[in-house]
């Protein structure tokens, strides 16, 4: 586990600066490594290894015999890992992370924290005492926030323990040993680290934004923490994190600016070990879901039915979440919130409530520790149902704005300009492009048309909406499906303002099209290779609509672009209530699966997004006007830096 | 299924047997006209009357040829076919086929059969009395033998006996089409599909079945708990997220409501999006259909592209929506109107292949089937009483 923060803390460009002391840490290593008594290096090996290392790992003899060959590499991690740090491959966590950190805390470098935490064993030398711990501190801080699922593992106490022993050991034997320890385990840390990546993606792209912050104040990493943690697994975090940051250090420095660009992979969800180790560190405990789609084995199952209960019980329980966070993962839960701006909005708002009602915790700095405040929000909602890309461009925002803030700000002033900063993201991304959106759309409805539009989607009724404000004469063809209908409610609000509709399912959709001469439709994203991203069903009207040669257009805000790249609707996904397919409102007399869970045989498949090729959207209307989808990759682009310079 | 229907169809039918071959022909196109026009959309109905009507006229021929062995009707039958393309545009394309087909059939009994279709066809199209000198023409025929009621019952009761095993028959290629581990997509319920898929599956192939719910009917609810009690692999999806699911199916296996005689299918909604999904994604989509369920037709037909539109009641709650209904009833027309329609067309060039009884055909092979099937003129005793309505 410990591997995974660091892995996160990678991503961090705290992390960075914090991380240019390892290298020359590092250097001084060199000598001495290059010919580790291995006998030295064992007894440390084994001690870590039931710590860290999931049972098949036991063999210590692996490690041993690999070192040697591992050191060389590993050495000179400044040299090698530069390009591969953003790589998240790179990273394991593996064998023994612990082992490095506490080679490290033998050269004392840690001291600090060694000390606070209670361990017997100091360093031999306190050299870098000051300017290291606080890195790690910065890491530990971040890191679990930034975990998507994570939040603290209590850890069994006897581990710890453990972990103790092992590092006294090291400590004893001669630093030189331990370091050499140390390098050999990095190559399986750095994949460690990696995975933990992965584990940690869903939360990654909210991280992702913030800056670096030079700043090397004095954080004592378990008050950082959300509450859960107990201590033992702190202090190990932080020992995590300073691995961590060193390798990062070492790693980082030129390629800033690339890695933000490639998307973090996200959590897969078929890797057994992390998920249970996700599970672990979840605040709520879900149940086995049964009868899982196989093709689906990657994505986080749906288990909200069975969380719902269980989060309102708790909801007096829960320290570290604030009360207007916690409402709006409840109602995400509950679908009460449902729709890509309705959630971004309602989100930033209880940011915003967490916000004003916070306060620097003493010997902390506000940068960091709101960051960490905030990721640990986020990875609530994630767990309430995972992020949409909207949401997560939003929180990147606000944290770069977060990382942004002078320091020379008081508590209070910062406060107020990141509650600012919140107003005008939803007034400006979200209110303003919409208004925008409309303006534009509305020129390309003429009187005499039929418009079809699927789903509910509150661009799409704006611009339906204002057209008819505007006197055109059109009719409006509203296409639906199972299992949400939320056409049904678009439907009636447009009814109710005198719109002439018809309604139908979406199967029927061809039958309709005939008549159809333009259709709308709404998206939950657009990524960069001019997909969209959407609820399921779009890409079925639109395909329709395209062998019928009616043009499609999309209405998108800009803040919901995505630079990643998707070609279908089965590598990521998020999956809806099976129970909602069998059951049938309002028709009592389809009952054929209400004991579905029974048979082995049957599973129940509820996609909530699909993947629309490029071809069949006509044209995108977003606030910056009207393009193709092939334009897309420029307007991600430009929004980025224009995002940058806010 | 329409199967137990037909059947009943043609019991009916019998009872005016014991007349000759023209009056019965009459008696059938009476009973035929009723049916269909008591649901003009089921085709296989209609189908069902024409086969009659061809079994009859072809029992009846066959007996003439063996009582008036040296008839030199063959020669004139060349001249009267040109004639009657001509008359009938519309059934040029039909008649051509059955001019031009090769069947098991000895060929003098094939140059009779056209023969027959031109002098009923003929007078039909002119007029309605014409009717009357088909028959009597006909009626002379018959009279020649009194074995004639015998054998077109025996010969009927073969049609029921196939169209009952039909199902068998199909599934029975099951095996040659599915192999291993493949993924099937479906939507809706067919007993066709539902009996084609355990057959693969008692031949100890293994695969995952795709159901998509096909809504508002859920049929495929129904099909996916049929199939879990066989035991296959089933996962049951909703409509919209065929399109998501589609590229990792190996193949589409849909039942069909008709087959159209340019290789088209009437099949129930949604189809046509999944065939289109199917066609993007180079997923071969595959038609399964009894023989019975082709019909002469082509789509072109106004009464073809008859749908039926059923109750907005399976898709809106009334109660819930009764205000929206008559908000508009004031000014004439309601704002909201609900469609319903219960099939699809599915062009010919989405469909790979058609699985009937008699094997394996690409769609544009249809023609072909059908002028095996039916005589000519008794598309026009189809349309008559369509038209009628």
């Amino acid at each position: 586990m410990d591997p995974r923060r660091g892995a996160r803390v990678v991503i961090d460009p705290k992390v960075r600066q914090v991380g240019f002391f390892a290298p020359g840490r590092t250097q001084s290593a060199p000598p001495e490594s290059s010919s580790p008594p291995v006998a030295d290096n064992s007894p440390a090996g084994n001690s870590l290894s039931p710590v860290m290392i999931p049972p098949p790992r036991h063999a210590s003899d692996n490690l041993h015999s690999a070192r040697p060959v591992l050191c060389p590499p590993l050495r000179r991690p400044g040299d090698t890992i530069p390009v591969g740090s953003y790589n998240p491959s790179e990273f394991f966590p593996g064998t023994s992370p612990t082992a490095s950190f506490y080679s490290k805390v033998g050269d004392g470098e840690f001291s600090e924290d060694a000390s606070g935490a209670g361990w017997t064993h100091r360093g031999n030398s306190g050299k870098v005492a000051s300017s290291f711990p606080s890195g790690g501190f910065d890491l530990t801080a971040v890191k679990p926030s930034n975990l998507t699922t994570v939040s603290v593992v209590n850890m069994p106490p006897g581990i710890s323990v453990k972990t103790r022993g092992a590092l006294i050991e090291v400590q004893n034997e001669q630093p030189a040993s331990s370091r050499s320890l140390k390098e050999k385990t990095s190559k399986a840390e750095r994949r460690a680290l990696q995975e933990a990546q992965r584990a940690a993606k869903a939360a990654a792209k909210a991280e992702v934004s913030k800056a670096p912050i030079a700043a090397s104040g004095v954080a004592t990493p378990v008050n950082a923490k959300p509450a859960k943690a107990s201590k033992p697994s702190s202090q190990k975090k932080d020992s995590a994190s300073v691995t961590a940051s060193e390798k990062k250090g070492v790693d980082r420095p030129p390629e800033k600016d690339r890695k933000k660009d490639i998307p973090h992979p996200r959590m897969q969800f078929d890797d057994k070990s992390r998920v249970e180790k996700a599970k672990r560190r979840a605040v709520v405990r879900p149940i086995e879901v049964r009868n899982r789609v196989e093709l689906f084995r990657h994505l986080p199952q749906y288990e909200r039915g069975t969380l719902l209960p269980d989060l309102e019980s708790k909801f007096f329980q829960l320290d570290p979440m604030h009360p207007a966070v916690y409402k709006v993962g409840l109602q995400y839960l509950a679908g009460d919130v449902s729709g890509g701006n309705a959630r971004c909005i309602a989100m930033l708002h209880a940011f915003q409530e967490a916000i004003k009602d916070y306060s620097t915790p003493p010997e902390k700095t506000l940068v960091r520790d709101l960051t960490a405040r905030i990721s640990s929000y986020v990875s609530f909602l994630i767990e309430c149902r995972p992020l949409s890309i909207s949401m997560g461009n939003a929180i990147r925002f606000l944290k770069s704005r977060i990382a942004k803030l002078p320091l020379s700000l008081s508590e209070s002033e910062a406060k107020a300009s990141l509650q600012s900063d919140i107003n005008r993201f939803i007034n400006e991304k979200i209110v303003l492009a919409d208004k925008v959106i409309v303006r534009h759309a509305v020129t390309k409805i003429r009187d005499g048309d039929v418009l079809l539009t699927y789903g509910s989607s509150s661009a799409v009724e704006m611009i339906l909406l204002y057209a008819h404000e505007l006197g055109k004469q059109f009719r409006v063809v509203v296409v639906d499906s199972r299992p949400k209908l939320e056409g049904q409610l678009l439907l009636r609000r447009l009814v109710g303002k005198g719109l002439s509709c018809t309604y139908t399912h979406i199967n029927a959709v061809s039958y309709i099209m005939h008549e159809v001469t333009r259709v709308f439709l709404g998206a939950s994203s657009v990524l960069s290779n001019g997909t969209v991203y959407s609820r399921v069903g779009t890409a079925c009207v639109s395909m329709v609509a395209h062998a019928f040669r009616v043009p499609v257009l999309v209405c998108c805000e800009a803040y919901k672009f995505h630079e990643r790249v998707q070609l279908d609707s089965i590598c990521s996904n998020e999956l809806g209530d099976p129970d909602a397919i069998s059951k049938v409102p309002g028709r009592e007399e389809i009952n054929y699966l209400d004991d579905w869970a029974k048979s082995e045989n049957l599973q129940l498949l509820n996609l909530i997004y699909d993947a629309t090729p490029s071809d069949y959207v006509s044209m995108i209307i977003t606030d910056y006007g009207m393009v193709p989808p092939t334009s897309v990759p420029v307007i991600v682009r430009e929004y980025r830096r224009e995002h940058l310079w806010i | 299924m329409t199967a137990e229907l037909l059947r009943s169809v043609i019991s009916q039918q019998r009872v005016p047997y014991n007349n000759q071959a023209g009056a019965l022909i009459d008696a059938i196109k009476a009973v035929g006209e009723q049916l269909i026009a008591a649901n003009p959309v089921e085709l296989a109905v209609g189908n069902i009357v024409r086969r009659v009507l061809h079994i009859i006229r072809e029992e009846d021929l066959s007996l003439a040829t063996a009582a008036v062995a040296g008839l030199n009707l063959s020669a004139v039958s060349d001249d009267e076919d040109d004639g009657e393309r001509e008359d009938h545009p519309v059934l040029s394309a039909a008649a051509v086929a059955a001019a031009a087909r090769s069947t098991l059939r000895p060929p003098s009994l094939q140059t009779l059969l056209e023969d027959m279709p031109d002098s009923a066809a003929v007078p039909q199209s002119s007029s309605s009395g014409g009717d009357s000198e088909g028959k009597s023409k006909s009626a002379d025929k018959s009279s020649r033998s009194r074995k004639l009621k015998h054998d077109i019952i025996e010969a009927v009761n073969e049609l029921i006996q196939d169209i009952a095993t039909c199902h068998e028959q199909i599934s029975e290629q099951a095996v040659e089409h599915i192999h291993q581990n493949e993924v099937i997509l479906t939507l809706g319920r067919s007993r066709t599909v539902m009996e084609f898929l355990c057959a693969a599956k008692e031949k100890k192939r293994s695969f995952r079945v795709f159901v998509a719910e096909g809504a508002p009917r859920y049929q495929g609810h129904v099909l996916a708990k049929e199939l879990v009690a066989r035991g296959l692999q089933t996962t049951l999806i909703t409509d919209s997220a065929v399109f998501a699911m589609i590229s990792r199916v190996n193949m589409v296996i849909v039942g069909a409501h008709a087959v159209m005689a340019n290789g088209g299918v009437i099949a129930p909604v949604g189809l046509n999006m999944v065939a289109l999904a199917a066609q993007r994604h180079a997923v071969p989509f595959v038609v399964l259909a009894g023989t019975h369920k082709l019909c002469p037709l082509y789509p072109h037909n106004p009464e073809v592209l008859l749908n039926e539109l059923k109750s907005p009641s399976e898709l809106l709650d009334f109660g819930e929506f009764s205000d929206c209904m008559d908000f508009g009833s004031g000014n004439g027309s309601p704002l909201l109107h609900v469609v319903n329609p219960a099939f699809d067309y599915v062009p010919p060039k989405l469909v790979s292949l058609f699985i009937t009884d008699t094997g394996g055909h690409n769609p544009s092979y249809m023609y072909r089937l059908i002028a095996d099937y039916y005589s000519a003129d008794d598309l026009v005793v189809q349309r008559r009483p369509a038209s009628g309505n």
